[in-house]
């Protein structure tokens, strides 16, 4: 009885082994993500998009590649929303980790530096978030989920060339920060390109950290310029917005895709309603799987995703989408790596959230940028789609 | 000339924010020769308890205070009783932090290691406690935007102004003509002897501790009131550039804190405004080190221990 008692024990421990072994198959997947530092709104809602999208995935099953089915496995790092930590993190999770692909860094100050690191490490990167060129310049593993500053630059200054009829501009920018720093390059490259040199009456810079703008800003007001164009996170943008008008400056603000993540409005309040910015998508009036996506995230969250939740969706989905075609994972963490990377390449026509996209050489996808405009009551309202 | 004039009104909104926190250094090294490096996360942690009162007042937590107050009062008494709590953070810092050092005879270096720390302990405590997130001062005094010709200023701007002005005079009567200054001279005069005489050494410096807090509480309000996003560390940067301030007008002496802050907001908003603002620093603190080597204890330092 009691020798039957233990071989029963045995067998029941032995299935269960087996049955865990066979389930507990995992895709393990790194996220290197800014939880504090300056933009700790970007981290939260990028780990609330993928949370969601793990819950969703692992209750339906997992992920079927080849014969296998796997679980989401998502480890989370914080970059502290600095170059050098997104390194550290990055190889936390490509060595200590063993991750068979990351997604993040958001910002390009620390995408940038960390696509070096997955390249060297040929591990998959997808930046959801990063619009810096130099993210994925020359680096075959790394890919991003949004458009690029080029392309975003032509758009904001056609834009305020034709809606507020603009033939001056002014800009200012952290010159210490990869993301304004190209953008109000590549700004000032397109409105020059259209209104002739010298038209870009005013280029002046901060660093970050600085909380006083008035100096720049006294220049800005004093420079003539028709339209004043903020490339920067929703931390500065409040103070610079409320300086400036401060300062006596009543024309146009135009802002870029970094305004629409984060708490900008609860900041900026009644300063920054009336004023137009680039973006990836825009909530209001979405349809299909957008709304979709949308409906879910607001009834689990409470509250409507930004840009970063979106895109971070999108980049999870497409990585899942590289593995499924990969038609089956050896185990060997290179070889699987390298199979990601080629067929993340191949991909064509993806439908994400925040648009249809197919990948160009450098891992860059084609896709739409939309301009919303801030009402008054506070929300981010469509105004106009630009595609390339 | 508008141009000159607009930026000299910024520089001084700028400056004021420096001199303020340079006092609450000054005062503090003045009687215990201790530079209190934890000054800048006590600013902070001056505009956060401001924050919760103003929030608190305007009615953000499910209670509303029954009078209908008009919002300059509760500007008026949430600077007040921030000051009074602030005072009460600093006052806690030097009981646990610094008085059981200095009853043991703790050199000064390890002091000055201590209040580091200290400071550390505040900026990371308040992220552990209050997260990452920004926040948003409330506009509790409406802005208003005066315009004569060319310049531009605001009522804030001119609050902050006019109060720094009206803070160093009054910090200049209490240390001049008070028992209590007297005391603080004082005992920055020869601290072994004081006592003797029946002056409780404690006391004073407690009542320092009070001053320099309540400073740096003042400077936390008005500063959130001008630049209304709020994070953990907003104190670094601008303690440690008071207190470089605070070193050129000669550390110890208030009016040697009122002028070096004046002094770096008028460098740094020149810099910007004529220059990239890479070279802002660069300059401001190049321009600083030439007065140092000339006068190497500041513009109205003495080179003995007796100052305030």
């Amino acid at each position: 009885m009691r020798r039957l008692l233990v071989g029963g024990v045995v067998v029941l421990a032995v299935t269960l082994m087996c049955v865990c072994g066979a389930w507990g198959k995992s895709l393990k997947i790194g996220f290197n993500l800014p939880m504090t530092g300056g933009i700790p709104d970007v981290g939260e809602s990028s780990k609330e998009a993928a949370e969601m999208l793990k819950e969703q995935v692992n209750g339906a099953g997992g992920v079927k590649v080849g014969k296998d089915v796997y679980d989401l496995d998502f480890v989370y790092e914080d970059n502290e929303e600095k170059a050098e930590s997104a390194t550290a993190a990055m190889l936390k999770l490509i060595t200590q980790n063993e991750v068979l692909a990351i997604i993040g860094p958001q910002a390009s100050k620390q995408a940038v530096p960390a696509g070096e690191t997955a390249d060297s490490f040929e591990t998959p990167m997808i930046s959801p978030w990063s619009t810096n060129p130099n993210t994925t310049l020359n680096r075959p593993y790394v890919f991003r989920a949004c458009f690029l500053d080029p392309f975003q630059a032509p758009v904001a200054v056609n834009f305020v060339s034709e809606e507020f009829g603009a033939k001056k501009a002014a800009v200012i920018y952290d010159i210490a920060s990869d993301y304004p720093n190209g953008l109000a390059n590549d700004f000032k490259k397109a409105f020059e390109k259209r209104h002739g040199d010298g038209s870009v009456v005013a280029f002046e810079t901060f660093t970050t950290k600085d909380t006083d703008f008035s100096a720049q800003l006294t220049n800005i007001v004093k420079s003539d310029a028709d339209v004043l164009f903020v490339p920067q996170y929703y931390g500065e943008v409040p103070l610079i917005v409320k300086q400036a008008h401060e300062l006596g400056w009543k024309k146009p603000i135009m802002g870029s895709d970094s305004w629409g993540s984060g708490d900008l409005m609860g900041l900026c309040g009644d300063d920054c309603k009336g004023l137009f910015f680039t973006t990836h998508y825009s909530p209001v009036g979405a349809k299909g799987s957008t709304k979709e996506f949308i409906d879910r995230y607001s009834a689990k969250y409470g509250r409507v995703p930004n840009d970063v939740a979106a895109l971070t969706w999108d980049a999870i989905r497409l990585l899942l989408e590289a593995i499924r075609n990969t038609r089956g994972l050896t185990g060997n963490l290179q070889n699987d790596r390298k199979a990601v990377r080629d067929e993340l390449a191949k991909i064509k026509d993806f439908e994400g959230v925040t648009g249809k996209m197919s990948f160009t050489t450098t891992g860059d996808p084609i896709k739409c940028a939309v301009v919303v405009k801030i009402n008054d009551k506070g929300e981010y309202e469509f105004y106009k789609s630009v595609c390339p | 000339m508008d141009h000159f004039l607009q930026n000299l009104l910024n520089a001084l909104q700028w400056g004021s924010f420096y001199a303020l926190i340079a006092l609450g250094y000054t005062l503090v090294y003045g009687v215990l020769l201790l530079i209190n490096f934890a000054h800048g996360d006590i600013f902070m942690v001056g505009a956060y308890i401001g924050f919760f009162v103003a929030t608190f007042l305007i009615g953000s937590y499910s209670y509303h205070i029954p009078f209908g107050l008009p919002n300059e009062v509760l500007f008026v008494i949430t600077v007040l009783v921030t000051m009074v709590l602030t005072a009460g953070v600093g006052v806690t810092l030097e009981r646990v932090a610094y008085r059981p050092l200095r009853r043991r005879g703790a050199g000064r270096l390890y002091l000055v290691i201590t209040a580091l720390m200290a400071g550390l302990i505040l900026e990371h405590g308040n992220l552990a406690l209050l997260g990452a997130s920004r926040r948003s001062f409330p506009e509790l005094i409406p802005k208003v935007v005066y315009q004569w010709g060319g310049v531009v200023v605001t009522n804030v701007k001119l609050l902050v102004i006019v109060t720094t002005v009206i803070v160093f005079l009054l910090l200049e009567a209490v240390v001049r003509k008070t028992k209590l200054g007297m005391a603080m001279r004082a005992i920055s005069y020869d601290r072994f002897a004081v006592p003797l005489m029946g002056i409780p050494v404690d006391t004073v410096i407690v009542f320092t501790f009070v001053l320099g807090s309540s400073m740096a509480a003042l400077a936390g309000v008005l500063f959130a009131a001008a630049y209304p996003v709020l994070e953990p560390y907003m104190g670094a940067l601008i303690g440690w550039k008071a207190f470089i301030a605070a070193v050129v007008g000669g550390i110890g002496e208030i009016r040697g804190a009122f002028v070096g802050g004046f002094l770096l907001g008028f460098v740094e908003i020149f810099v910007a405004a004529f220059f990239p603002s890479t070279l802002r620093d660069l300059i401001a603190f190049f321009v600083l080190l030439i007065f140092l080597s000339f006068k190497p204890t500041g513009i109205f330092g003495v080179a003995r221990s007796t100052k305030i």
